[in-house]
């Protein structure tokens, strides 16, 4: 710990002194949210300061634009980003998907041509995963990719491409082998968004905002190198690929992918809202549910940090993995929902209000909370998911 | 920031796979159920047997006859204890022992490692869960203490060789450290776990050396946390057992042409309660990390507490539930792990007991 000491030092002051100006707009959470050219530009430009400054991709290889460092540097700036509560690094998909997928299994011309691109945000990414008509069940994909002389042709349509309107390329799954069904006949491509025939339509959200679009594919011409691995592997990829962003191996560029607003921000809120004449905090029943709160997110820290220990989960090693999105996201958004009514009859107000409490920021954040509860598969999705696979009970 | 530390030995391991073990094979629900009728609640033989194991003296310093490990060691034995119901005077046992260390009495130590039975006499009728809350007195008399007033809910009292009976000295809360027996002083009560033995005892008259009285405040916090911690290693057991129970009904009993464990309205709440369960023994090791390392665990016991024993209430409140008709019959075990857990859930504060007291812990007055 104490080798890093000087290193923490000096972290901590570069972010109190290069942390950008707070803009006259409200910022987004995360990527999955950036729906004006302002929010992407302000974002980009954040990221590419980071890795200039050398503290983006630390662990990643020197020769393809990272820092060749010990992972345990670049964690010590993760945690100092999310201490300091500076904006987040907006290229997720590359930094957390693509780059340790290539990364791991890509050619070496695959790694020079778009790692360094995807720390400085000079390229950015997004993922073409989810299908308007399948939601959670990747393997219902039916967006095709027909082989062509030296190229596939795609024809389709994914939707919930985050930052779709401002990514150069995509993570696509696709069906390569006609007729074949789920798992098989799959394939997993790195797609180039300027394609013609490949055309992007933003989604407005129920906040309001845009940050997602559909992507629809007619007849675009991708050539053959595009394709990751082999035909038919792109199931396995694909999953390959969520371990990764699940941060299960390890390999993220690092950053910090969310400005997100936590339990103890929640509590930091209650001592400023009033309720009868005097601070929400005072409050017996607030109290009681800030505690209930601040019990069940460290219960989260705490299952997280024993999921490391293999004598305390050998009986059901899956438990903890696949139960993490089910406790986290509903946590989140049952504790949005209560930091609303902390704030009174100021809760009612909604995001450009002069005397909403910081924007509206909250609203948002409650709103938006349910990309995490319905994304990915959603909790309803996540109950059974548990259920048949952890505990052994029967499917429908 | 809270610490988020949990620490696992290789011997914690080894234990915790002994006991599971162990407890498998001496308590299934069979004999569960046969001691519940019988006189004293456990069975001398298996008792012997935890003796042997060393299980009494894990966190007795080995100079008085232990093996000088300590409370985190401890928790991971009592862990599979719960899970199947072990009717066993251990828990009362070793929460005595981490006063009497804590108080500096070491005379009994050895005695305990050796399977002497022990236990603590810290409430009276009121049930108030505040230790400090005492109506029992201990009063000067040349070099003896009398004592005057009536302990309840006073575990395994009636086998007790050693109870630690907390007095009132010059207003001061103290533990008398009493050695049996009991005779005429201890009365069975009847309690809601019947896989446990409860007892009021009858101090009035009696009469100790005033050097078997522990005055050190440090004693009564070392008895609340092992109290604490050692209820929630019991709990977290007890939600993985009865949602073995809730389980395996599920995947056999058929109702509407279907397994109803297809049915998602029980489904889904058999997943809630796993999610109840993975995060309680994340606190259960983290509190018994802190604890193991002697430092502060307050907060970690008391959410620890809180979480684990709201969650099994729940669970044993489902089980009945899911189980049906079945479920309203003696003959379901549901129902034994809802009488376990709503005792823990009353001994040593409920969860909102613990919530309070971590609001002005966490948030200030």
């Amino acid at each position: 710990m104490s080798e890093f000491a000087e290193f923490r030092a000096e972290v901590a002051a570069w972010f109190r002194d290069n942390r950008p100006p707070e803009p006259d707009f409200l910022l987004p959470e995360s990527f999955m949210e950036v729906g004006t050219e302002q929010q992407f530009e302000y974002l980009r430009a954040w990221q590419r300061k980071i890795w200039e400054a050398g503290y983006l991709g630390m662990a990643w290889p020197k020769e393809y634009g990272g820092g060749g460092q010990p992972q345990a540097m670049q964690d010590i700036v993760n945690a100092e980003m999310a201490r300091q509560k500076v904006p987040f690094v907006p290229n997720t998909i590359g930094l957390n998907w693509a780059g340790p997928l290539i990364l791991a299994i890509g050619t070496p011309a695959e790694k020079q041509r778009y790692i360094k691109n995807i720390l400085s945000a000079e390229d950015i990414w997004c993922q073409g995963f989810s299908e308007p008509d399948n939601g959670s069940d990747l393997a219902a994909t039916t967006t095709r990719a027909t082989r062509d002389g030296d190229a596939y042709i795609l024809n389709g349509a994914k939707i919930w491409t985050s930052l779709g309107s401002y990514a150069k390329y995509m993570i696509l799954l696709a069906r390569t082998e006609p007729g074949s069904k789920r798992y098989a006949g799959l394939s997993y491509f790195l797609v180039p968004m300027h394609t013609p025939g490949i055309e992007t339509q933003p989604i407005r959200k129920l906040t309001g905002e845009y940050g997602f679009t559909q992507t629809f594919f007619r007849d675009a011409r991708i050539p053959d190198d595009c394709l990751m691995g082999k035909e038919g592997e792109g199931w396995k990829i694909a999953m390959m690929t969520l371990t990764f962003e699940r941060g299960a191996s390890g390999g993220q560029a690092g950053g910090i992918a969310r400005q997100a607003l936590n339990v103890h921000d929640t509590v930091d809120l209650a001592r400023l809202a009033r309720r009868d004449g005097r601070p929400a905090i005072q409050d017996p029943l607030m109290r009681d549910q800030l505690v209930r709160f601040l019990i069940e997110d460290q219960g989260d820290r705490l299952t997280a940090a024993r999921g490391a220990i293999p004598g305390l989960t050998s009986e059901r090693p899956h438990a903890i993995p696949l139960s993490q999105k089910l406790r986290t996201s509903e946590h989140r958004r049952r504790l949005l929902q209560f930091a609303l009514g902390l704030q009174g009859a100021n809760a009612a107000r909604w995001m450009g209000d002069a005397n909403a409490r910081e924007g509206g920021k909250w609203q948002r954040a409650y709103f938006n909370s349910f990309s995490s509860t319905i994304g990915g598969g959603t909790t309803q999705i996540q109950s059974n998911i548990v259920a048949e696979r952890v505990l052994g009970l029967p499917k429908d | 920031m809270l610490s988020n530390r949990i620490s696992f030995s290789g011997e914690q391991g080894m234990l915790l796979e002994t006991a599971v073990g162990f407890c498998r094979e001496r308590s299934p629900v069979s004999a569960v159920r046969a001691l519940m009728g019988g006189a004293d609640g456990f069975d001398p033989a298996v008792w012997a047997e935890m003796a042997a194991l060393g299980w009494c003296g894990i966190a007795i310093p080995e100079r008085f006859g232990g093996s000088g490990l300590g409370l985190a060691e401890v928790a991971t034995v009592v862990e599979p204890m719960g899970r199947h119901l072990m009717a066993t005077p251990f828990v009362s046992g070793q929460i005595a022992v981490q006063a009497l260390l804590a108080g500096g009495h070491m005379a009994l130590l050895p005695r305990i490692a050796q399977g002497a039975i022990a236990t603590t006499a810290v409430f009276e009728r009121d049930g108030d869960w505040d230790l400090a809350a005492i109506e029992a007195t201990a009063t000067r008399h040349g070099d003896h203490l009398r004592l005057e007033g009536v302990k309840t809910l006073v575990e395994h009292g009636g086998v007790a060789e050693i109870v630690l009976a907390s007095v009132r000295l010059d207003g001061a809360p103290a533990l008398a450290v009493l050695e049996g027996p009991f005779a005429g002083r201890m009365r069975a009560e009847a309690v809601i776990d019947e896989t446990r033995r409860s007892f009021s005892l009858d101090l009035t008259g009696l009469e100790i050396p005033t050097a078997s009285l522990i005055t050190d405040p440090a004693a009564f916090i070392a008895l609340r946390d092992a109290a604490l911690l050692l209820s929630v290693a019991e709990a977290a057991g007890g939600i993985a057992g009865v949602l073995d129970v809730t389980v395996d009904y599920l995947n056999n009993r058929t109702a509407f042409g279907r397994k109803i464990g297809s049915y998602q309205s029980l489904k889904h709440a058999c997943a809630d309660i796993l999610v109840g369960l993975e995060r309680s023994r994340s606190h259960l090791y983290h509190a018994a990390t802190l604890c193991g390392a002697n430092e502060d665990a307050e907060v970690a016991l008391r959410m620890a507490k809180a979480e684990a024993s709201d969650v099994f209430a729940n669970a044993g409140d489902r089980a009945v539930q899911f189980h049906g008709g079945f479920g309203f019959t003696w003959d379901c075990d549901a129902q034994l792990y809802l009488r376990r857990a709503l005792w823990l859930q009353y001994s040593f504060g409920d969860a909102a007991h613990h919530r309070r007291k971590l609001a002005d812990l966490l948030l200030g007055d």
